[in-house]
């Protein structure tokens, strides 16, 4: 049956890598087989019996929100709320209902970047589950029913957005940033183009994208080898071994040093900040990883918050990340302080993002990130349903199939030189550009 | 499922995970078939001081989660004081008499740990999850900053900061936000639910040291307590451990939690708020009901069906009549929130298309609760809300957090650790009738807010 049954071990020997040794956590238990299917698709699986649960989680490749045609921005998300209303001989209720019965849980979502999907089932109910998920995904019937209701609802939606502070700053941070490639359109489209869509683009989109050649599949749970890639056929076996190609460009991040202001009647500034960042793909990844998390990594301790939050009280949340995308790369970040004191925060940040890039980090600061690094990776694997995500995301990013055992070395051989050549190479105060919708005092636009 | 009454000291991790257990208080905890027995099957002992211990076994990946439940929260305060709770609760960052101010989540971030708190009405409780063999580092952690909390003004303040922000970003720059609370002051007459967790603006701002530490000493002790520890570990290493670092902490008089109670409610209550940031309007009722400890126990099971069946997916009975059906709005739901000491609170909101009026859509649910009482719901349609509810028990074993949040929620709301193992099996038994009789009891409008959402020019 399985035309491919190569074995990898992963519960290696990563602590090998001496001087962290006492901090890092031991690897994630997961003995991830890569399988190929008799009809050539393949699947990355662990066999996992601890829960009788099934997680099946997919990508198309390159199919996300990018690709929404001129005018139809939006079609990626409609066609994902779309698909589990209504497929094969059963309606939109009739689905539903259908899926309740044996409390599947199906949804879809549009990235940026790519379609992914996302099945959870009871062990016991796989049979209608794998069947429930097939007919969504290959014969999804887009009736006017659904089609009218989540117009409407994706209009109100918009509407509840248009007066979101933090949706208003973050639009309006990618509108600037990326000008107008694709990424800077909204991906839950306009008032306009919602309108537009129609049944033949939502059929459309799933025609020229939903194919074997962009599908990337992870699977988790309590079922046997030779019985899954029977099911992967039946699930995935039907759809076009081909599908068109979409050309999204390459984009430079622009509007390095504008800062922009939104004013609204609120107690707070809401802010958003950023340039061009730095893509999965480059060597120096592992090094602009830790040093972000040193500047204002998630969790109770980094430079942003303790400068920001902990000595000054001046917000509540504060951070930055890493955002690689597939044709651009930013780090950005965000905060909220009230408006009084909000040039002051700006300033904080600012001067903390500068110092990165000039007096770079310290030896101990190193040490600990790699061990937060290494320590909480494993923490996101504890479920079939993340480490299901997270065997797509590691084919999407093209990490290969070792990577859960290959990344505490790649962590730990960041060396402090590399660690400080990154960050003067990363951090770029003056570059930031800075949205902030509130009443800020304190904060001068740029023309 | 719309309340913002569990608060974390740092956001989304805790708040989003506790989000689905407001809306369905144990459902996030829960099991499967009538057949199963158990959901968790964690251990129990209790030390000589009276603190409580559970451990769920969970052996899949080597990490472990530590949790501690501290039975006080935002309803515990005294008048004038609200908000300390959850100031305490990020006071317990700012160190002890031997580790620095932010030092416990710097050294578990070191050790590769994530860790977090939370406050609601009823509880206070502070989690930290860890590589298995970290969980010696973390109870010493723990232990300590349950006797030997240290403050000063110098870190104090800063926080008191903090928590103004932590307010303004939650509710005062959200007019939905300032809306829900209103509807929570209107709800409770006498009840100290009625105020917001986070705490009155200008109450927040008088909050001193002293005000902090006189409640920590009232109410944090370990015979208030219960510590839950899940994932890869055994109860003979969690119980050599708890013995060693939480059993010398001093057993002290906690006295009984005794709230004021709610008089009879006679009168309907409307709240209305109009904002020039209301793009889209919206319509909610909020009934007071009983909780699973404050009133029939049978009830609240029922009521628990009765969410789920009326507003709680999109084959539920108001989502198809008003949104799929009807075609007025755009989403529709109803929950119940029955984990709580004293009260519980049924809810139902509903948003219009775009354009749409909520006077057209009150009209509507009024004209479709009355249906549902009268017609009453199929017994398929029972019997899928069932299934959709005890299927939730399975989902809820993957992964470390749920068995902890439910156990630890249940002792603090007077419930016991069957009463979660056996919420499956006492979903299942819930008979149409009964679900019938708590929707006629439950939907009263004389025990009720309803509450309008409206962009400034028009209603």
């Amino acid at each position: 049956m399985i035309a491919v049954r190569m074995r990898r071990t992963v519960r290696a020997t990563l602590v090998a890598v001496a001087a962290f040794a006492a901090l890092a956590a031991p690897a994630a238990a997961a003995d991830i087989r890569p399988l190929v299917t008799p009809g050539g698709i393949k699947v990355w699986f662990v066999h996992d019996k601890s829960v009788p649960l099934i997680a099946v989680s997919f990508a198309f490749k390159g199919a996300g929100a990018a690709t929404d045609p001129a005018g139809r921005e939006g079609l990626a998300e409609m066609t994902a709320s779309l698909l589990d209303e209504g497929a094969g001989d059963l309606d939109s209720q009739a689905f539903q209902r259908a899926s309740e019965d044996i409390a599947v849980r199906i949804s879809f979502d549009a990235g940026t970047d790519n379609f992914l999907g996302r099945m959870t089932t009871i062990a016991t109910e796989r049979d209608r589950a794998f069947e429930l998920y097939r007919l969504a995904l290959t014969q999804p019937r887009f009736d006017a029913e659904p089609i009218e209701r989540v117009r409407a609802q994706t209009l109100a939606g918009l509407k509840q957005e248009a007066e979101n502070p933090s949706a208003i700053g973050r639009k309006l941070w990618r509108n600037t940033v990326f000008s107008h490639h694709p990424y800077a359109r909204p991906a839950s489209g306009t008032e306009a183009s919602i309108q537009n869509i129609s049944r033949e683009d939502l059929v459309g989109f799933v025609a020229d994208r939903f194919g074997r050649d962009r599908l990337m599949v992870g699977v988790v749970g309590d079922i046997a080898e030779d019985e899954l890639v029977q099911r992967i056929d039946a699930l995935f076996g039907a759809l076009p071994a081909k599908t068109k190609s979409f050309k999204v460009p390459e984009i430079a991040p622009q509007g390095a040093g504008k800062t922009i202001i939104v004013r609204k009647p609120i107690p707070q500034s809401l802010m958003s900040f950023g340039h061009a960042g730095i893509k999965r793909d480059d060597p120096d990844w592992y090094a602009a990883y830790l040093v972000t998390r040193i500047l204002g990594g998630g969790g109770l301790s980094s430079r942003l918050y303790e400068e920001v939050r902990e000595k000054r009280g001046l917000a509540y949340s504060v951070y930055a990340y890493l955002n690689p995308m597939d044709h651009s790369a930013v780090i950005g970040g965000g905060t909220a302080t009230q408006n009084a004191r909000a040039g002051e925060s700006l300033e904080v940040i600012r001067s903390e993002w500068r110092k990165m890039a000039e007096k770079g980090i310290t030896e101990d600061e190193l040490r600990y990130a790699k061990a937060y690094a290494n320590g909480s990776f494993p923490l996101r694997l504890g479920s079939s349903r993340e480490l299901a995500d997270m065997l797509v995301g590691i084919q999407l990013s093209d990490l290969g199939i070792d990577y859960i055992d290959k990344r505490p070395q790649l962590i730990d051989a960041v060396t402090l030189e590399q660690a400080n050549r990154v960050a003067g190479r990363l951090f770029r105060a003056d570059d930031l550009t800075v949205v902030v919708v509130g009443d800020p005092k304190g904060i001068v636009e740029t023309k | 499922m719309f309340t913002e009454s569990v608060l974390s000291l740092f956001g989304w991790f805790s708040v989003r995970s506790l989000r689905r257990s407001a809306a369905l208080p144990l459902a996030a905890a829960v099991l499967c078939s009538p057949a199963a027995a158990a959901v968790f099957s964690p251990k129990t002992f209790t030390l000589d001081n009276g603190l409580r211990v559970v451990v769920i076994e969970n052996h899949r990946a080597p990490a472990v989660m530590q949790m501690v439940w501290y039975r006080v929260g935002a309803a515990d305060e005294e008048p004038g004081e609200s908000g300390l709770a959850h100031f305490l609760e990020h006071l317990l960052f700012k160190g002890t008499k031997t580790v620095a101010p932010g030092e416990f989540s710097r050294v578990v971030a070191r050790i590769g740990g994530r860790d977090n708190a939370f406050t609601s009405y009823d509880y206070t409780a502070y989690y930290q999850t860890v590589a298995a063999h970290e969980l010696e580092t973390v109870m010493k952690l723990e232990a300590d900053r349950m006797q030997n909390l240290a403050l000063t003004d110098k870190v104090v303040l800063p926080e008191r900061d903090v928590v103004l922000e932590e307010r303004r970003s939650r509710t005062d720059n959200s007019p939905a936000a300032q809306l829900r609370e209103q509807v929570r002051r209107s709800l409770y007459l006498n009840h100290p639910y009625g105020r917001p967790v986070i705490g009155w603006m200008s109450e927040i701002q008088a909050l001193k040291t002293g005000n902090a530490l006189a409640f920590y000493r009232k109410h944090y002790a370990p015979n208030n307590a219960m510590l839950i520890v899940a994932g890869d570990v055994t109860e003979e290493k969690v119980r050599e451990l708890a013995e060693r670092y939480y059993g010398p902490i001093p057993r002290q008089e906690v006295l009984d939690r005794v709230r004021p109670k709610e008089p009879p409610q006679r009168a309907a209550r409307t709240v209305t708020l109009r904002s020039e940031r209301v793009s889209l309007p919206s319509w909610s009722r909020v009934y007071l009901a009983p909780s699973y400890s404050n009133g029939e126990r049978q009830r609240s099971y029922a009521m628990e069906v009765l969410a789920q069946v009326l507003g709680g997916g999109s084959t539920s009975f108001l989502y198809r009549r008003l949104v799929v059906e009807r075609g007025i709005a755009s989403g529709a739901a109803a929950w119940y929130s029955g984990d709580a000491l004293d009260y519980g609170e049924f809810g139902l909101h509903v948003t219009p298309k775009a354009g749409g009026s909520v006077i057209e859509i009150e009209a509507a649910v009024t004209e479709e609760l009355q249906r549902a009482l009268k017609e009453g719901f199929s017994a398929e349609d029972i019997a899928r809300a069932k299934k959709v509810m005890t299927a939730e028990a399975i989902y809820a074993r993957d992964g470390l957090r749920a068995g902890p949040n439910a156990i630890g929620q249940a002792f603090a709301t007077g419930l016991t650790i069957e009463d979660v193992e056996q919420w499956p099996e006492r979903i299942s038994a819930v008979s149409a009738e009964q679900v019938m009789e708590a929707a006629k009891s439950v939907l009263d409008e004389r025990q009720s807010v309803t509450s309008y959402l409206l962009p400034e020019d028009r209603k």
